[in-house]
C-alpha cells in the first residue's frame, strides 16, 4: 500500500504538476493573446518563442506516462480533519474509573506563529503610549494611522509588499516608522489610479576658465631739474626765438618778391624727389601706353577702311582712344579745343549744362600720346562753359565759367590758379559765359580775347600786366539792331548771346547766335548796331562757325534739331538739315570746304559732305556706350583725319574718319594740292551757285 | 636809481615771462592744450599755495584722463620719474614756477 500510495502520490504529483503546468502554460499564453488583442499587433512570435523555451525544459527523471494514465483522475477531498492527529487517544476517565477513547480530537495545527505589536488605536495600550509621547505626536500618529489604514485598504494588491514592509518596519519601532511615513506622505498625494512619474534633468553648461594677460601700457623715464636759472634761461631763449620769428615775418612782408622766391624754393625742395624723375616717368608712362594701346595707334596711323571702296558714298567712323578722368566723371564735356601747335594735344572743359546741378568744373589737357591720364589738370570752383587756346601762345588758354567769370590759365605756371581772372569789379559777366575766342594781339601787342554771355554783353578782354582790362564791344537787345536813334527811349531788353565766331579774313566782322534763335552779323566798330540779323532758328543757337575756306559761308546749329548753312550776304539759309535730335555742336572740317560734322543729343555723329550728298549725311553713327549719353561737342583735328567728341558723362572719344569722309585730298592729290584753298572755295562756290539761282529767281 | 631800475627790470621780466612755456611733453595736441590751460588756471588761482594748485591739477586730471596722475609744482627741484608714454607734461609758468604733470599707475 505505501508503495502504491507513494507511486500514487508521485503520480498525483506528476499529474498535478503537469496539469498545473498546462494551465500555467496556457495562462500566460492566453494572457498574452489577450494582451495582443488589446495592444494590437505589438507583440508577435517573440512571446511564443519565450513560452516554448519554458515548456521544453524537463527534468531528466520525469516519468513517461501513457495517455490513459495521464487522463486518470484522482479525486482528493479536503476535510477539516487533521490527518496527523491521532485517532485513537485513550485517556483514563476518573469519573467512570476506566480507560476510554476520546472521541473529539483537536484538529487544530499551528504551522506559523508571529507575534505582532500592532495596537488598535483605541486600545488601552495605545492610549498609554500616546500619553507618554506627548500631544503633537499623538495627533500626527492619529492622522497618519488613519491614512495608513486607508492606504492599505485602498491598495490591497500592489501595496501588499509595502504593507509588509511597513509592518516589519513597524515591528521594529512603531512610532518612528510612523513618523517617517508621515514625512513621506505629507509631500505629495499622487493619483493612485493613473500615475506615472516623470523626471528630466537638463544639462548643466560646463564651466570653462579663460584668462588673458595684457601688456602694460608703455612707460618712459624722464628727469630734469627745475630751478630759477633753468627757468630763466628757457624763457629768454623762447623770447629770442619769438623775436626772430617776428623779424622774419617783417622782412618777408616787406619784400614780396623774396617771399615768392622763397616759397617757390620751398616748393621745389619739397617736390624735389618727384621732379627729378618726372620727365623719365612721363616717358615711361607714354611708352607703356603706347605698348598697351598699340593696336589703336596702328589704326590711327595706318588703318583705312577697305570697305569704303564698295560703299559708294557713305563712310564710317572708327573709334580710337577714349579719354576720361576719374575725378571728372560726373561732369559733362562743355568745351573742346585742339592745340594749334602741338597737334596731339587738346583741352577739355568740364562743367554742367544742367543749371540745377551746377558746381565744380575742371580743365583738362589730354594728349593722343597718353590716353589714360590728362597731361594737365586744373580743378575749378565753377563749371567751365567754354575755352579757347591761343593760336600762337599755346600755353595760354582762355576759359569762361558758369558764374560769369572769364579766366586765363598759363600752362607754364606751376600753380593751379589762373594767371588772370575777371572779378565783379572788373566787369565780369552776370550770366554764364558761353564762348570765348582769342583775337589777334592789339596795337600794344597785348593779348586779348572776346567773350559772350547770356547777359547780352560781348566783352573784349585785354591782358595787361597783372590784370584783365575789359571793354564792352556790344550789348545785344531783343529789338534787333537799335539803329534808329531812339535807343535812349527804348527799354533795353537784352538778348542772350550763346555763341559767336569771327570771320577768318575780315577782321572786324563776327557773328553772334542768341538764345532767341537769331543770328546777328556784327562789326567790332559799331557797338550798337547789327550789320545783319538772320531769323535762323526756333530755339537757342548752339553754335555758329565760319567756313575755313570760303569767306562767305557759315554754319549754325540749334536745339531745334536743325543745322543750317548760310551765305552771309543772303538772309535765307542755303541748306537746312534736320537731324531728328537737338544738335549740340557743329564743326567744319579743316581739309575741305564742303565737309562738316555735327553731334546730336541722341549720341550720334553726323558727317556731311555737300559735294557728295546735298541732302543726307554720308555718315551717321552712334558713338556712345550708353543709350542716354548725350554728345555735346565735336572738333576736327587740324592735321590728322580724326575728330574728338565729348559727351555729358565726361568722356571724350576720338574717332577716325574713313576714306570716304575725306575723299577730296586723295583724289586730286597730284594736280590740286598747291592751290588747295582756291579749289575748296571754287567747290563751295559751285554748290552755292547751284542754289542761289533758284533762290534768287523767285526774289527777282 | 639802481633799485628802481632793477624793479623795472623785474616787472619787465615778470610781464614778459608770464606766459606758459612747455619745456617737454609727449602728449597729443588736444590733451596738451587742455592740460596746459588747467595748469595755468590752477597756478593763477593758488598763486601762493603750490600744494593746493598741485592738488587741483591732480584731481582734475584724474577726472578727465583717468586716475593716477602726479603733479609737482615748485621753484626748484630735481626729479626722475617713470611715466606712461603720451602722458607727460613739463612746463614753466610765470617766470619762476616749474610744473611737472605725469601719469603712472
Amino acid at each position: 500500500m505505501p508503495v502504491r500510495h507513494k507511486a500514487g502520490t508521485v503520480k498525483s504529483k506528476q499529474g498535478s504538476t503537469s496539469q498545473s503546468k498546462a494551465p500555467a502554460a496556457k495562462g500566460p499564453k492566453a494572457a498574452i493573446k489577450k494582451k495582443d488583442d488589446e495592444d494590437g499587433t505589438e507583440m508577435g512570435d517573440g512571446a511564443d518563442e519565450w513560452l516554448q523555451g519554458k515548456t521544453l525544459v524537463k527534468p531528466p527523471d520525469q516519468l513517461d506516462l501513457t495517455e490513459a494514465e495521464l487522463k486518470e483522475e484522482f479525486t482528493r477531498i479536503l476535510t477539516a480533519n487533521n490527518p496527523h492527529a491521532p485517532q485513537n487517544i485513550v485517556r483514563y476517565s476518573f469519573k467512570e474509573r476506566a480507560y476510554k477513547t476520546i472521541s473529539s480530537v483537536d484538529q487544530l495545527a499551528v504551522h506559523f506563529v508571529l507575534e505582532g505589536n500592532l495596537l488598535h488605536k483605541d486600545s488601552d495600550e495605545a492610549r498609554r503610549q500616546r500619553a507618554r509621547q506627548g500631544l503633537q505626536e499623538e495627533i500626527i500618529v492619529e492622522t497618519n494611522a488613519e491614512e495608513t489604514e486607508e492606504e492599505i485598504s485602498e491598495t490591497p494588491v500592489d501595496g501588499a509588499e509595502d504593507a509588509g514592509e511597513t509592518e516589519e518596519g513597524g515591528a521594529e519601532e512603531r512610532p518612528d516608522s510612523v513618523e517617517v511615513k508621515a514625512g513621506k506622505k505629507e509631500q505629495k498625494l499622487t493619483n493612485q489610479f493613473n500615475f506615472s512619474e516623470r523626471a528630466s534633468q537638463t544639462l548643466n553648461n560646463p564651466l570653462r576658465e579663460r584668462e588673458c594677460q595684457t601688456e602694460p601700457p608703455p612707460r618712459a623715464n624722464f628727469s630734469a631739474t627745475a630751478n630759477q636759472w633753468e627757468i630763466y634761461d628757457a624763457y629768454v631763449e623762447e623770447l629770442q626765438r619769438q623775436e626772430k620769428n617776428k623779424e622774419k615775418q617783417k622782412a618777408t612782408s616787406k619784400k614780396d618778391d623774396e617771399k615768392v622766391k622763397k616759397k617757390t624754393m620751398q616748393v621745389e625742395t619739397q617736390s624735389d624727389d618727384i621732379s627729378k624723375v618726372s620727365k623719365a616717368a612721363k616717358i615711361i608712362e607714354r611708352m607703356v601706353n603706347q605698348n598697351t594701346f598699340d593696336d589703336i595707334a596702328q589704326d590711327f596711323k595706318y588703318f583705312e577702311d577697305a570697305s569704303d571702296e564698295f560703299r559708294e558714298q557713305e563712310g564710317t567712323l572708327l573709334p580710337l582712344w577714349k579719354f576720361q578722368y576719374d575725378k571728372a566723371k560726373r561732369l559733362s564735356v562743355t568745351a573742346l579745343c585742339w592745340n594749334k601747335v602741338y597737334k596731339d594735344l587738346f583741352a577739355v572743359g568740364l562743367g554742367s549744362y544742367d543749371f540745377t546741378k551746377q558746381g565744380r568744373g575742371m580743365l583738362l589737357y589730354h594728349s593722343l600720346k597718353n590716353s589714360t591720364f590728362p597731361e594737365y589738370i586744373y580743378p575749378t570752383p565753377s563749371g567751365i562753359m567754354c575755352l579757347d587756346i591761343h593760336d600762337q601762345q599755346t600755353h595760354l588758354v582762355a576759359v569762361g565759367f558758369y558764374d560769369g567769370c572769364v579766366a586765363v590759365y598759363n600752362l607754364k605756371e606751376k600753380s593751379l590758379e589762373p594767371v588772370y581772372k575777371s572779378t565783379a569789379k572788373s566787369g565780369k559777366h552776370t550770366d554764364p559765359v558761353w564762348q570765348v575766342k582769342w583775337q589777334k594781339d592789339d596795337m600794344d601787342n597785348n593779348h586779348n580775347f572776346f567773350s559772350v554771355s547770356s547777359d547780352g554783353r560781348v566783352v573784349s578782354w585785354t591782358l595787361v600786366k597783372n590784370e584783365l582790362v575789359y571793354t564792352d564791344v556790344i550789348r545785344l537787345s531783343v529789338g534787333g539792331a537799335v539803329s534808329d536813334g531812339l535807343e535812349a527811349m527804348q527799354i533795353p531788353t537784352t538778348a542772350c548771346g550763346t555763341c559767336f565766331d569771327f570771320h577768318k579774313q575780315i577782321d572786324y566782322m563776327f557773328l553772334i547766335g542768341t538764345e532767341e534763335g537769331k543770328i546777328h552779323k556784327c562789326s567790332k566798330a559799331y557797338s550798337s548796331q547789327f550789320l545783319e540779323t538772320y531769323d535762323a532758328h526756333n530755339m537757342a543757337v548752339d553754335a555758329v562757325k565760319w567756313n575755313h575756306c570760303h569767306p562767305k559761308v557759315f554754319i549754325s546749329c540749334s536745339s531745334d534739331w536743325t543745322v543750317k548753312i548760310w551765305d552771309h550776304t543772303i538772309k535765307n539759309p542755303m541748306f537746312t538739315f534736320d537731324l531728328n535730335a537737338a544738335v549740340g555742336d557743329v564743326a567744319w572740317s579743316p581739309y575741305s570746304s564742303t565737309v562738316f560734322a555735327a553731334v546730336t543729343t541722341d549720341g550720334k555723329v553726323h558727317v556731311f559732305d555737300l559735294s557728295v550728298n546735298k541732302y543726307e549725311a554720308i555718315c551717321q553713327q552712334a558713338v556712345v556706350a550708353k543709350k542716354k549719353t548725350k554728345l555735346t561737342h565735336i572738333e576736327f583735328n587740324p592735321l590728322y583725319p580724326i575728330i574728338i567728341v565729348g559727351d555729358d558723362r565726361g568722356y571724350v572719344t576720338s574717332l577716325k574718319l574713313s576714306p570716304n569722309l575725306r575723299r577730296k585730298p586723295k583724289e586730286k592729290k597730284g594736280q590740286e594740292v598747291p592751290k588747295g584753298p582756291e579749289v575748296e572755295v571754287a567747290k563751295m562756290e559751285k554748290l552755292l551757285s547751284l542754289l542761289r539761282e533758284p533762290d534768287i529767281s523767285p526774289q527777282n | 636809481m639802481d633799485t628802481a631800475e632793477s624793479k623795472k627790470e623785474e616787472a619787465d621780466y615778470k610781464r614778459l615771462h608770464s606766459f606758459p612755456l612747455i619745456r617737454h611733453t609727449d602728449m597729443p595736441e588736444e590733451m596738451r592744450v587742455e592740460t596746459m590751460e588747467l595748469c595755468v588756471t590752477a597756478c593763477e588761482k593758488f598763486a601762493t599755495n603750490n600744494e593746493s594748485a598741485a592738488k587741483m591739477i591732480k584731481e582734475s586730471m584724474d577726472k578727465k584722463f583717468g586716475s593716477s596722475w602726479h603733479v609737482v609744482i615748485g621753484e626748484g627741484f630735481g626729479f626722475e620719474i617713470t611715466h606712461e608714454v603720451k602722458n607727460l607734461l613739463y612746463m614753466f609758468f610765470g617766470g619762476s614756477l616749474a610744473v611737472c604733470v605725469w601719469k603712472c599707475s
